[in-house]
């Protein structure tokens, strides 16, 4: 068995700093085993969010050497070890401590977008026929496990800290999901231009290279997205032929 | 007593998993303010990780499916101990919950007509669980999150209950803290429910997240209420077994039920050896017949790796101690050989099981398009919990609910795979429902200031220990890692008296250890405290399955005792019931079950 050193950034609002640890590693290891096993051996204390240890809650996001991660799914043979591993918590949102961030502000911006609201069932027993090829998309984008690690990617929030103007690519994709949605009805392009601001996204794509659910954020959700926009409030004629496309479809 | 912050609410609920938040849904429905307190973040509880799909007789796959069907299915997996009501209500309204899902904007995969998909599970006898790929749970907490977060529910996230608050004999609120700060928040409430989730923290290798530590059980324990079945501890047959540090992580039964077999080191299908006699008639004899089942024949019967899981757990240890296992103690789950029976088999793989691809491919550096997985038992679910009311989940004592794992009955010795995400939306429902009608109906209880005060006490000795030096005080984690490695080998899938007595003087070394476990720091969310706190749930939730274990002298369903391996027809009608004594320590009692309306036992017979 080896060992392996974890700089491991410890601290609050207030400030901190870097902290070293060793950690003895065997096969199969990822992060997160690696921080549990100092937090049991020596930190106690150390305050990192983590639940499903399976890649599927998204809880563990945090940077290892400066790359937006999930703990639990990064394995150590994946990184460097003949040099500290460095460890720090998002940088898009406040610390609260050592590596768990504030992420109320996600919370707070999902509550502002319009919910679902689907046609009248098609079937007398209140459902609806929707064929599979119809949600595929719409499957893509609900495999988000709301991680983050996209918004803290994201140089307009991270960089530019626009959290008042944007809702980042997490609800931009959610608000795709939404809108692509074969039953819903809701028209949320209105607000998506104003406070939700989708055009502050210039489309560098470095959300969708960090999503740990490989949805295509940028050219499947948000570009669509931009084109809807862009149809509805610059293009009246365009609008049109959409509109008339989308109910021959139907 | 301190000025500790106070909210006032209709409805609490402890829990944002499945049955928390449609608990909280329906309660804000009938009108009540509702407060939602969770120990995790909203979206991140255990319920996101389910896979395989929910039970619900849509017969949109079969049309042979109606509710009779599943409930018998379920009834004859719990081994005929299950609350009969209970999976009355559960077989008859799944369908409707999940059809609700789908207008509160989940999206299930479909059929080629463009209806909900069903997919074949272990125990169910037609294609029965919605689902979406291998990712059911996230839908469905997702949508029920999405929904909920537009009703005017408080969410109190990363807040963790340690007391329910009394007065005389009535749960009238619960007391807690939050993570962040570590600062205590008295919940005043008219009624609380109950949605905590499962105990499998409580052992070493588990599929388990790390918020299911049987607080629910211990809580509604400690406050006087009655738990049931606690000896009926679920192991799934097919966990990861290597490498190490994923050992235990679920692999789901939907492999099976896409065509994945089960096979030992010589490359035999061990499954067909021991089929039990009352699966027989519904159970292939033969591979051929085995495969056109998973294809959809419904002229075909299931092939036996598709038993119930109690049983499959139990051949695969056999496997494996008589020498047959697979080189990291497992034994063999293959997909990859579908593609000797269809032509885009790798694909087709990847497309129905999208995460189970991904998590072998990621952590375990097998690609299961190619290569069999290694898989063994894993501590899954419980089926024992706080004992409540088939029809409005309220517990034996007023004002207190439970719903979901936490809650007892519709599950009897064994789940089927799917009854678990059906049974959240169908008592999460009933739980928000009914717990809304009795805070309508009663005024707000009086808040004991001396049981607040008392809770915060216990809740901050730990800082007292002064761990670093050393004078016989420990941290938290050595304990709760000394008591996961003595319940996995001393009270896991085969039982012994001589075992079980083992363990149950461990949990009295362990308690006494947890007496004196100290931690560093201060309250600011503080995992070290959060651990030291989590042990009383745990060794209350130990203690409870291994006294009953220990009171349950036959096998039956997940129980299975070395010493008494056949059923019992007299213990076949009594549960084993856990109540806290007058003096605080643990009473094990038997009660008889209900008994099964006529018309009931009807429908059993007609689908034998
Ligand atoms: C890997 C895996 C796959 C599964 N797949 C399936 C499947 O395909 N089909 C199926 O039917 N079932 C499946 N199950 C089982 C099913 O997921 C669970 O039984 C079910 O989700 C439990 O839901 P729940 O709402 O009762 O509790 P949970 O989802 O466990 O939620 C418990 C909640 O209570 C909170 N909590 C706990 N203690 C406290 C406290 N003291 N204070 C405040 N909050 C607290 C937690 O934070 C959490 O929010 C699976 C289980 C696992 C582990
Ligand atoms: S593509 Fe847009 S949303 Fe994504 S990181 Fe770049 S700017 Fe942000
Ligand atoms: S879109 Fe991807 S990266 Fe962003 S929150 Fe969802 S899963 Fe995480
Ligand atoms: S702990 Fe759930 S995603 Fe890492």
């Amino acid at each position: 068995m080896s060992t392996a050193t974890f700089r491991i950034w410890r601290g609050d609002a207030q400030g901190g700093e870097f902290r070293e640890y060793p950690a003895e590693v065997s096969e199969g290891m990822v992060v997160l085993d690696a921080l549990l096993q100092i937090q049991a051996r020596h930190a106690n204390d150390l305050a990192c969010r983590w639940n499903c240890k399976a890649g599927k809650c998204g809880s563990c996001s945090a940077e290892v050497n400066g790359i937006p991660r999930l703990m639990c799914m990064t394995r150590l043979s994946q990184i460097p070890l003949d040099q500290p591993v460095t460890i720090e918590p998002l940088k898009a949102f406040p610390v609260v401590r050592d590596l768990a961030t504030d992420l109320s502000w996600n919370y707070r911006v999902k509550k502002k977008i319009k919910p679902f609201k689907p046609r009248p069932p098609d079937a007398a027993d209140g459902t609806w026929r929707m064929a599979q090829e119809d949600v595929d998309r719409v499957q893509e984008f609900r495999k988000c496990i709301e991680c983050f690690l996209c918004q803290d990617v994201c140089h307009v929030l991270r960089e530019h800290h626009q959290h008042e103007k944007f809702i980042g690519p997490r609800f931009l994709v959610y608000t795709a999901a939404l809108e692509m949605h074969p039953l819903d009805t809701e028209d949320r392009l209105p607000e998506l231009k104003q406070a939700h601001g989708v055009g502050l996204c210039n489309i560098t794509k470095c959300c969708t290279k960090v999503c740990p659910e490989d949805i295509t954020i940028t050219d499947n959700a948000i570009i669509p997205l931009k084109e809807r926009v862009v149809d509805e409030f610059y293009d009246p004629l365009g609008w049109l032929a959409k509109q008339a496309r989308n109910a021959l479809k139907r | 007593m301190p000025d500790y912050e106070t909210v006032e609410h209709d409805v609490l609920i402890i829990g944002s998993g499945g049955a928390g938040l449609r608990a909280a849904i329906e309660a804000s429905a009938a009108g009540v303010s509702v407060g939602m307190v969770s120990k995790c973040l909203l979206g991140k509880a255990h319920t996101v990780m389910a896979e395989g799909g929910i039970a619900a007789a849509l017969a949109n796959v079969d049309d042979r499916d109606n509710w009779k069907v599943h409930f018998a299915d379920t009834m004859r997996g719990g081994q005929y101990v299950n609350n009969w009501r209970m999976a009355e209500l559960h077989a008859k309204e799944a369908p409707d919950r999940v059809r609700e899902l789908e207008a509160w904007g989940a999206v299930f995969d479909r059929t080629p007509d463009g209806r909900i998909l069903q997919r074949n599970f272990g125990g169910h006898k037609y294609p029965r669980l919605a689902h979406v790929g291998d990712r059911t749970g996230l839908e469905l907490i997702r949508t029920l999150q999405d929904r909920g977060v537009h009703r005017g529910i408080d969410v109190h996230m990363e807040v963790c209950v340690i007391e329910l608050l009394q007065d005389g004999g009535r749960v009238i609120g619960a007391f807690g803290y939050d993570r962040e700060r570590g600062k205590f928040r008295i919940f005043h409430a008219k009624a609380v429910v109950l949605a905590t989730g499962g105990v499998g923290k409580a052992y070493k290798i588990t599929s388990n997240s790390w918020d299911c530590t049987g607080d629910g059980h211990a809580l509604a324990y400690h406050a006087g209420a009655a738990l049931i079945d606690m000896e009926y501890l679920q192991f799934h047959p097919t966990g990861m077994v290597w490498p190490p540090s994923v050992c235990g992580m679920l692999v789901t039964e939907g492999v099976r039920g896409e065509g994945g077999i089960l096979t030992n080191k010589d490359g035999k299908r061990f499954m067909f050896d021991h089929i039990p006699d009352n699966y027989k008639a519904q159970t292939a004899d033969n591979e051929e017949e085995g495969w056109r089942y998973t294809q959809g024949d419904k002229k075909a019967r299931r092939p036996p790796d598709l038993l119930t899981r109690d049983h499959i757990a139990r051949c695969i240890v056999r496997e494996i101690k008589e020498g047959r296992g697979s080189p990291h103690g497992g034994v063999f789950l293959d997909i990859s050989w579908i593609k000797q029976r269809i032509s885009n088999a790798e694909e087709h793989i990847r497309r129905k099981l999208p995460s189970m691809y991904h998590q072998f491919k990621q952590l375990g550096d097998v690609d299961i398009t190619r290569e069999a997985m290694e898989v063994g038992p894993t501590t899954h679910y419980i089926m024992g919990g706080v004992k409540v009311d088939a029809d409005t989940e309220m517990s034996t004592m007023p004002g207190l609910f439970a719903a979901g794992e936490c809650a007892a009955g519709i599950n009897g010795a064994n789940r089927l795979g799917g009854n678990s995400l059906s049974d959240i939306i169908v008592f999460g429902k009933r739980a928000g429902e009914f717990a809304a009608k009795f805070a309508k109906g009663n005024k707000a209880g009086q808040i004991n200031a001396a049981q607040v005060e008392e809770a915060a006490q216990r809740a901050l000795e730990p800082f007292s220990r002064n761990v670093t030096a050393g004078a016989g005080f420990e941290g938290p984690y050595q304990v709760q890692f000394d008591l996961q490695e003595m319940m996995q080998n001393l009270v896991g899938i085969v039982r012994r008296e001589d075992e079980i007595l083992r363990a149950l003087d461990g949990l009295q070394r362990l308690n006494a250890r947890a007496q004196r476990v100290g931690v560093t720091g201060h309250r600011q969310f503080n995992p070290g405290w959060h651990t030291a706190l989590d042990l009383r749930s745990l060794l209350t939730v130990s203690e409870a399955i291994a006294r009953a274990a220990l009171e349950r002298k036959e096998s039956r369903g997940a129980q299975f005792r070395d010493d008494f391996p056949n059923k019992d027809t007299a213990l076949g009608r009594e549960s084993v019931v856990i109540r806290k004594g007058a003096n605080g320590s643990m009473q094990v009692n038997r009660e008889p079950l209900p008994e099964m309306p006529e018309h009931l036992k009807q429908v059993i017979d007609e689908m034998k």
